[in-house]
C-alpha cells in the first residue's frame, strides 16, 4: 500500500495541510478526519497543498466533495494549492472549482483567505 | 505485408491500488510513443478510473485484463473485466450541485474517463465488461 501522510500547519486562522502521497480512498479519509478535528476546534478556513499527491483518483476527491459539505455548515471555505496539472483537470471536471477554490500557491492562498 | 501494430499486455490483480501498476505500464507506453506530459497524464488517470471501476463494481473476483494497441496516430487501451456486466444508460451521470448534499459523493469514473479520452465505448454481458479508450496521438 502507498504511504500517505499529512503535516498540519496553522497561519492565522488558516489551516494548512500538506500532503504527500496517493490521495485515494486512505489518503482522503486521514484527510478528512483531520479536517473534523479541526471544524470541532472551531477552524473554518483550510489550504490543502497537494504538492506532493500528483496522483489522485476520483474516490479520494469524493472524500474533498464531503470536507466541503461539512464546511458549508459553519460557513467555513476550502482551498488548494500546488496542484499538479491533471489533479487541476480532475477537479474542474467533477465540479469541486464551484465550491472550492483552487490556488496557484500556498502565499496566492494565503493573500486570498486572510 | 503491413506490418503488426505492437500490443503490450497486462494482467493485474483485484486488489487494493493496483491501479498504479497499470500506469506505471500506460506511462511507459506514452513514453515509448512520445505523447507529452499532459496527455500521458489523462491516460494515466482515466486508465487507473477505469480499473479501479472494474475493481469496485463489477464484482470480479478474478483478474482484470489490460491490453495496450500502439499504433502511430493512437494508442487504444481495452480493460477488461469478468464481472456481472453493467447497463450504461442506467448510470446517472453525476453532477457536483446534487452529490454535495447527497449521501454517496462517489460515482465519477465513468464521467472522468470519457472527459479525459478522445473516444471511450463499453461493452458489456453478464460475462463481463470491457472498456475501450482512445487516445489520439
Amino acid at each position: 500500500m502507498p504511504d500517505f501522510n499529512i503535516a498540519v500547519r496553522e497561519q492565522g486562522d488558516i489551516i494548512i495541510v500538506d500532503t504527500d502521497g496517493y490521495l485515494n480512498n486512505v489518503g482522503g479519509e486521514i484527510i478528512a478526519s483531520e479536517c473534523y478535528s479541526q471544524i470541532e476546534k472551531g477552524k473554518k478556513i483550510f489550504v490543502l497543498n497537494l504538492e506532493k499527491s500528483p496522483v489522485v483518483n476520483s474516490i479520494g476527491v469524493s472524500i474533498l466533495i464531503e470536507i466541503i459539505e461539512k464546511l458549508q455548515d459553519v460557513d467555513g471555505s476550502l482551498g488548494y494549492c500546488n496542484l499538479a496539472p491533471i489533479v487541476d483537470k480532475t477537479f474542474s471536471i467533477m465540479g469541486l472549482t464551484k465550491y472550492s477554490t483552487i490556488y496557484t500557491d500556498e502565499a496566492d492562498a494565503i493573500n486570498n483567505l486572510s | 505485408m503491413s506490418k503488426q501494430k505492437p500490443v503490450v499486455e497486462l494482467t493485474i490483480p483485484v486488489m487494493p491500488d493496483m491501479e498504479l501498476l497499470a500506469t506505471q505500464t500506460s506511462a511507459a507506453v506514452a513514453k515509448h510513443m512520445n505523447l507529452d506530459e499532459e496527455k500521458t497524464a489523462e491516460i494515466n488517470m482515466a486508465l487507473s478510473e477505469a480499473c479501479i471501476n472494474a475493481f469496485e463494481h463489477s464484482e470480479s473476483k478474478s483478474e482484470i485484463e489490460i491490453h495496450f494497441k500502439i499504433s502511430d496516430d493512437r494508442l487504444v487501451i481495452q480493460v477488461t473485466d469478468s464481472g456481472k456486466g453493467f447497463d450504461k444508460s442506467k448510470v446517472d451521470i453525476p453532477n457536483i450541485e446534487e452529490k454535495i448534499s447527497s449521501e454517496y459523493k462517489r460515482g465519477w469514473g465513468l464521467k472522468l474517463i470519457e472527459e479525459l479520452m478522445d473516444k471511450v465505448k463499453f461493452d458489456s454481458s453478464e460475462e463481463g465488461t470491457t472498456v475501450t479508450m482512445t487516445k489520439n496521438k
